[in-house]
């Protein structure tokens, strides 16, 4: 995890944690969102973790998740939060920091 | 109850006041939205609901913030001797922090919902087996989320599910008027089962606050504000006036005036729980006779307690010195207290707990006030009826005898704004006044009403020297006395 070790042209790995309350629509909506923009637009290596609140409120409280869905950039920082279905994407990616590569490239 | 209505279960609160006049509690298993203004105490109310659940029946409580930070609800409420982080570590208190968190904003990306928020209550509820939730305030939750109807649905979501876990849930929400809408953000309208209005109005220059039960539904309860109060030995203290059933003077026991013309006068004395109002001009021997009745129930082998308002304690000792009372030695020997206290210092609903606090303390058999006008001249008439109604019902209720006086703003002649309005409350009045005499001012007394009992009814001239107060014999000749004018008839002593 030192910085000397990452290569300079390497892009780190985003990990991301999505927040649902147990297996909603809306829930789903905002999963398969949160897919596309990652397949499709993101240049890293994402890893996306799901946790149902309903299952895991532990959690919810640990990370101080209010709302469903709830997309959390835990690393690397900034850490950012989303909620919504996120169906815009474009929104997300700004809410999230993150820097999609451009349709032409 | 033994009424047939069927009726809601109140859970009671303990909060000092409320439940008198909530006829119990909150309704059990319901919620209920305190609504106020921007520092009417809603978070004390929210916070003293679960304290005093832990405290008085070790029920555990869960508290929900969506404004303040956890670790300043702490540090705020301790001030209460509420040791929030020690019931954490006991397991009788839980916090849900819902407060947004302005270093890692959440942005709004379409539709959502408050399906964590509900899952984290719910597990802290379960984690405490608590029976009370308290949710500070409603109001930062929509000024975050725009979303109101979703939030109202969601909001009525979440008091659905505590009703079903068997918690009592208290809502607070902010008005931006003291009349009006309840609340800004129309919140009563999913927690409409049962609301509370805290009030904090200016009142001539100083601040009151008072308590209005607007509904609890299904249940019966107080109507109208009473005054409530904040100390930080009990929280919120709500003064139940019109829960208070006045009554009279009912004990046949008599105790000393610490005069014997007057005793005699009295048919024997004052009645032990009667209050007794003694008026008059200044100068004419109050504080006297606040004296006297101390010192009379000190070597009666009671206990007296006196609560003044006017003069120092220095300028009491020295006076009661001069009459040859020694104040010093009979506090020194604890069955005489004097407590001094500016008029100006708190509201008059702070004056009243604190006093009541110190009878409770003290325990004495007889209590003066000296003067009631000085407390009347720092607060409103409403105020200043509910104090006097308050203080003379609590004494009542402690079996304790009162003396209060009443200074008139005239030297000859009186009536006084105190005398009008409490009047009616006291059991006996007793006038005291100047008599003009050809270039002398001579003083009478005169006992204008002693309820239940026969007495003197003849206006008594009286003298003052260095043992106290002297009751002579009658004016025969002078009339107009009470009026402010007096005047001799036939046959005047010419000597």
């Amino acid at each position: 995890m030192l910085p000397s070790t990452t290569p300079r042209s390497a892009v780190p790995e985003l990990r991301l944690k999505l927040f649902v309350a147990g297996d909603s629509p809306r829930a789903r909506e905002a999963a398969s969102n949160l897919a596309r923009v990652c397949e499709q637009m993101l240049p890293e290596e994402v890893v996306v973790e799901t946790v149902d609140v309903l299952e895991h409120p532990d959690l919810a409280e640990a990370y101080r998740i209010l709302t469903t869905p709830t997309v959390l950039r835990e690393a690397p920082p900034p850490v950012r939060r989303a909620t919504g279905d996120l169906k815009d994407a474009d929104q997300l990616c700004a809410a999230l920091a993150l820097y999609p590569n451009r349709p032409t490239t | 109850m033994t009424s047939d209505v069927q009726t809601v279960a109140k859970h009671p609160t303990g909060i000092p006041g409320f439940d008198l006049i909530a006829d119990g509690g909150l309704p059990r298993a319901r919620a209920t939205l305190i609504a106020g203004t921007a520092g009417s105490a809603k978070t004390v109310f929210a916070t003293h609901f679960l304290a005093s659940g832990i405290v008085n029946d070790g029920e555990a409580g869960v508290f929900v913030t969506f404004e303040d930070r956890v670790e300043d609800i702490r540090a705020n409420m301790r001030g209460f001797g509420w040791d929030i982080a020690q019931w954490e570590r006991d397991g009788k208190w839980a916090f849900v922090d819902a407060a947004p968190d302005p270093e890692e904003p959440t942005a709004v990306i379409g539709s959502f919902d408050l399906g964590a928020l509900l899952a984290r209550i719910e597990r802290a509820v379960k984690s405490v087996e608590a029976k009370r939730v308290s949710l500070d305030s409603l109001n930062a939750l929509f000024v975050q989320f725009p979303e109101h109807p979703m939030l109202r649905s969601e909001l009525f979501r979440i008091t659905t599910s505590l009703k079903r876990l068997g918690v009592t849930v208290v809502f607070t929400g902010e008005r931006t008027n003291e009349y009006g809408e309840v609340t800004r953000y129309g919140i009563e309208e999913f927690v409409a089962d049962n609301v509370i209005i805290l009030r904090n109005l200016l009142d001539n220059e100083r601040r009151r606050r008072t308590i209005e039960i607007l509904k609890l539904r299904g249940a019966p309860h107080q109507r109208g504000e009473f005054p409530f109060t904040i100390t930080s030995r009990d929280g919120i203290i709500v003064l139940p006036l019109s829960g208070i059933e006045l009554t009279q003077s009912s004990s046949s026991i008599r105790v000393t005036s610490g005069i014997d013309e007057l005793d005699e006068m009295c048919g024997g004395g004052f009645f032990r729980d009667s209050i007794v109002l003694a008026s008059g001009a200044t100068g004419t021997g109050k504080t006297l006779l606040v004296t006297q009745f101390m010192a009379g129930g000190f070597e009666a082998g009671e206990r007296s307690l006196l609560f003044a308002f006017e003069e120092s304690k220095d300028q009491l000792f020295r006076n009661a010195a001069a009459w040859g009372f020694d104040f010093d030695d009979m506090e020194q020997s604890g069955r005489l207290k004097v407590v001094n206290r500016y008029p100006h210092a708190m509201a008059m609903e702070d004056h009243l707990v604190e006093m009541q606090q110190i009878i409770a303390d003290f325990k004495p058999n007889r209590v003066a006030v000296d003067s009631l006008s000085a407390l009347e001249r720092v607060s409103s008439l409403r105020s200043f009826r509910e104090f006097v109604i308050s203080l003379t019902s609590y004494l009542k209720l402690k079996e304790t005898t009162g003396l209060f006086t009443s200074t008139t703003p005239s030297l000859l002649g009186g009536g006084s704004v105190t005398e009008k309005h409490i009047s009616t409350l006291t059991d006996s009045i007793i006038l005291l006044r100047y008599v003009e005499s050809f270039g002398q001012m001579l003083r009478s007394i005169v006992l204008l009403k002693m309820r239940g009992s026969r007495h003197d009814c003849t206006l008594r001239q009286y003298t003052i020297d260095g043992e106290g107060m002297h009751i002579g014999e009658p004016f025969r000749d002078v009339v107009g006395i009470l009026s402010g004018n007096p005047t001799f008839a036939h046959g005047v002593d010419e000597s």
